[in-house]
């Protein structure tokens, strides 16, 4: 065993913080009982096993979607056809995933970077501030498909048909791309407050206190010292908001029904589309998957690989914001890797 | 972080604009203004709960404690409803969900017992033996894993990994067995499991591997000291201390698999049935429909009045336990929080 060569190095003078000492000489296994030894092969053997998972995944789509993906599919609307050439393409699920994405991080970016920063710089009362981060966890664990039901309660109310499709009696359906905007707000929500949160409390007090010695207040401090030192943390928050909006599914076929194409209310341009119904591409894809009703699987495999890189893009955006001088070269998990237990895309 | 963050925000700024702001009274104002929204949340919260279960109120009521236990076929009670065409001898409300209960009950455990021993490996992996570029790697593709949409692994589970269970891991002696019950293809527990394992472990893998990074570093030092390995150093003494984050994960995890409801629509099988344990092996390759699965294929029939109020309590049923992990999972972290050990 190579125990002598492990630590005088780093227990003689104390290293610079973030350098590994540990680490330096390598153990050999060789002397480990076979036990450790197994344990220790599972532990590669899992880890190259997930690198492989994603790998597979990715490479599936993208030869998928090489397959199947035409420019025509990117100007055509959908179409209700039997048979898949027939069928369009999905201009108006692209459309309806970016005002959903745009509705939804509109609302959930103010309100929970707000909510962050009562948190980590107010947070008083205390029990009020338990039971508000209590509270950001119940909603980051709260089934999407229940949010959407919850959605559809508050927006049949009589006095939001303004806000959505409504019959010809006077009953409100619930059904809009604001409502389902709203309610994918919610989605994000613990997302944004998290981030902001984190990266406030990891923010060392000696900023704080020399703002404050320059005579600024509490607010002008925040606004003008905190938010913009952590404006890659906030942007990080929001780049997994927009993911996690788009790939969400059940919202968006609870909220905004089943039909691909985009169905303005009236004829008011913008706010016309945004009381109507539309698609998402999570929708469009699973409307075309076996599951669904369309059973086109070549149109589900392009829109699912476009969903796919739109995710890696984001993904990537997120490695680039939490990269450069955040990293410590010693290897030390990502900030966003951190965040990880607010973004799963479960019906999430 | 390089840059130091007052230079971003130079002092002699646009003075003016800084001097409006300056006063006390906006700052009490502020801070009152970020309160009421706290509170906002807290009343959201409680208008969720208190919504959900005034629709879901009529189907409890009509069904008392029963409503969870087993009882005649769970799909042809879903269907009477949407057809407002009483079963005969039972109300319209009549209504017995352990199929489905069952149907989650038996996808989540596996999945959560399965992930937690991959997840833990994983962690391990993450933070003590991968390599600086294999761990540079590992952490975007498991974010990745993390995001990639539910209906793309539902879509991956129904086109691909389904039809080769069918074919490959299904004898047709096994489907005669069972032919006279219940039809068996590539939609079923087996295949749920697997993709829902695949999407809870990021969660698992981030909890627990942020938790054994955090085990201060003389701890382990301290047992590598004593000339035990590196190995055993890592299952006595790391994983020892991140323990209530193991459980957090693992509360957490089991939150979102009970939560899944688009790809456990597409891969579960979508069959109100209950696997009967007795069949062995069998009962593995039986269909499921888990909860959320059914509120999902349901919500067309929303507009009918008695479907609407049943597939609400579904929903109630599935808030209350989802928040009651939330919680409970939220608790387990704040214990590991109280050790000086933030993760």
């Amino acid at each position: 065993m190579s125990a002598a060569g492990l630590a005088p190095a780093g227990l003689a003078q104390s290293p610079p913080p973030g350098t590994a000492i540990a680490r330096a000489p390598r153990e050999r296994t060789s002397s480990w009982p076979l036990a450790d030894r197994i344990g220790y092969v599972l532990c590669w053997t899992v880890g190259i096993g997930l690198c492989l998972i994603a790998l597979a995944i990715v490479l599936f789509m993208f030869f998928k979607g090489i397959a199947y993906l035409r420019p025509s599919l990117f100007v055509q609307s959908p179409a209700p056809s039997a048979v898949q050439s027939q069928s369009g393409g999905f201009l108006d699920p692209i459309e309806g995933t970016l005002i959903v994405a745009v509705l939804g991080i509109a609302i959930a970016a103010p309100v929970g970077i707000a909510l962050g920063t009562w948190l980590a710089e107010y947070g008083r009362p205390r029990a009020l501030a338990r039971s508000v981060e209590s509270a950001i966890e119940i909603i980051a664990g709260a089934p999407s498909v229940v949010l959407a039901l919850f959605g559809l309660l508050i927006f049949d109310k009589g006095f939001l048909g303004f806000l959505s499709q409504s019959a010809a009696g006077g009953g409100v359906y619930g059904r809009s791309f604001f409502a389902a905007g709203a309610v994918m707000a919610v989605l994000a929500l613990p997302l944004i407050v998290a981030s902001t949160r984190e990266a406030l409390t990891r923010l060392p007090d000696h900023l704080r206190e020399a703002s404050h010695a320059l005579g600024r207040t509490r607010v002008t401090t925040i606004r003008r010292v905190l938010l913009p030192a952590i404006r890659a943390d906030l942007a990080t928050g929001m780049t997994l908001g927009i993911g996690r909006i788009i790939g969400d599914t059940a919202i968006i076929t609870i909220l905004l029904g089943t039909f691909l194409d985009l169905e303005p209310v009236g004829h008011a341009p913008l706010y016309g589309t945004l009381r109507g119904t539309g698609s998402t591409l999570t929708s469009y894809i699973f409307a075309n998957s076996p599951a669904g009703e369309g059973s086109a699987p070549q149109k589900a495999y392009a829109a699912a690989f476009l969903l796919l890189l739109v995710v890696l893009a984001l993904n990537g955006i997120v490695t680039w914001l939490s990269g450069g001088s955040d990293v410590p070269r010693d290897g030390r998990l990502s900030r966003a890797f951190r965040l990880i237990p607010y973004m799963p895309d479960m019906s999430r | 972080m390089d840059r130091h963050p007052l230079t971003l925000a130079p002092a002699d700024g646009p003075r003016r604009r800084t001097r409006r702001w300056a006063t006390a009274g906006t700052d009490r104002r502020a801070e009152r203004t970020l309160g009421a929204l706290a509170v906002a949340v807290l009343v959201f919260i409680a208008a969720m709960l208190a919504t959900v279960f005034s629709k879901a109120w009529p189907s409890f009521s009509h069904n008392g404690l029963s409503w969870f236990g087993p009882g005649g076929d769970v799909d042809t009670q879903l269907r009477a409803m949407q057809e407002v065409k009483a079963l005969p001898g039972h109300s319209i409300y009549y209504f017995r969900a352990w199929p489905l209960i069952w149907g989650t009950l038996l996808t989540t455990v596996l999945a959560v017992l399965i992930a937690l021993i991959v997840s833990m490996l994983a962690a391990i992996f993450l933070t003590e033996f991968a390599p600086p570029a294999i761990r540079r790697t590992l952490d975007p593709v498991i974010r990745l894993l993390a995001g990639v949409p539910s209906v793309i692994y539902g879509l991956i589970g129904i086109l691909v990994i389904a039809p080769f269970i069918n074919e490959h891991l299904i004898s047709n002696a096994r489907k005669a067995s069972v032919g006279y019950v219940v039809q068996l293809d590539g939609a079923n527990v087996t295949t749920a499991t697997l993709i829902l394992t695949v999407m809870i472990l990021p969660i698992m893998v981030a909890i627990s591997a942020g938790a054994l990074e955090a085990v201060p570093r003389s701890w382990r030092e301290g047992s590598l000291a004593l000339g035990v390995n590196r190995w055993r150093t890592i299952w006595r003494v790391s994983l020892h201390a991140a323990r209530p984050a193991i459980v957090a994960a693992t509360i957490l995890a089991t939150a979102r698999a009970l939560g899944e409801a688009v790809m456990l629509a597409m891969v579960a099988g979508g069959r109100g049935f209950a696997p009967n344990l007795l069949d062995g092996v069998t009962a593995l390759f039986e269909p499921v429909r888990p909860l959320a699965a059914t509120i999902f294929q349901n919500s067309e029939g929303l507009t009918i009045a008695p479907l609407a109020h049943t597939i609400y309590a579904i929903a109630a049923v599935l808030l209350v336990s989802a928040a009651m992990l939330s919680l409970a999972g939220w608790a387990a972290k704040q214990r590991f929080q109280r050790y000086g050990v933030r993760a």
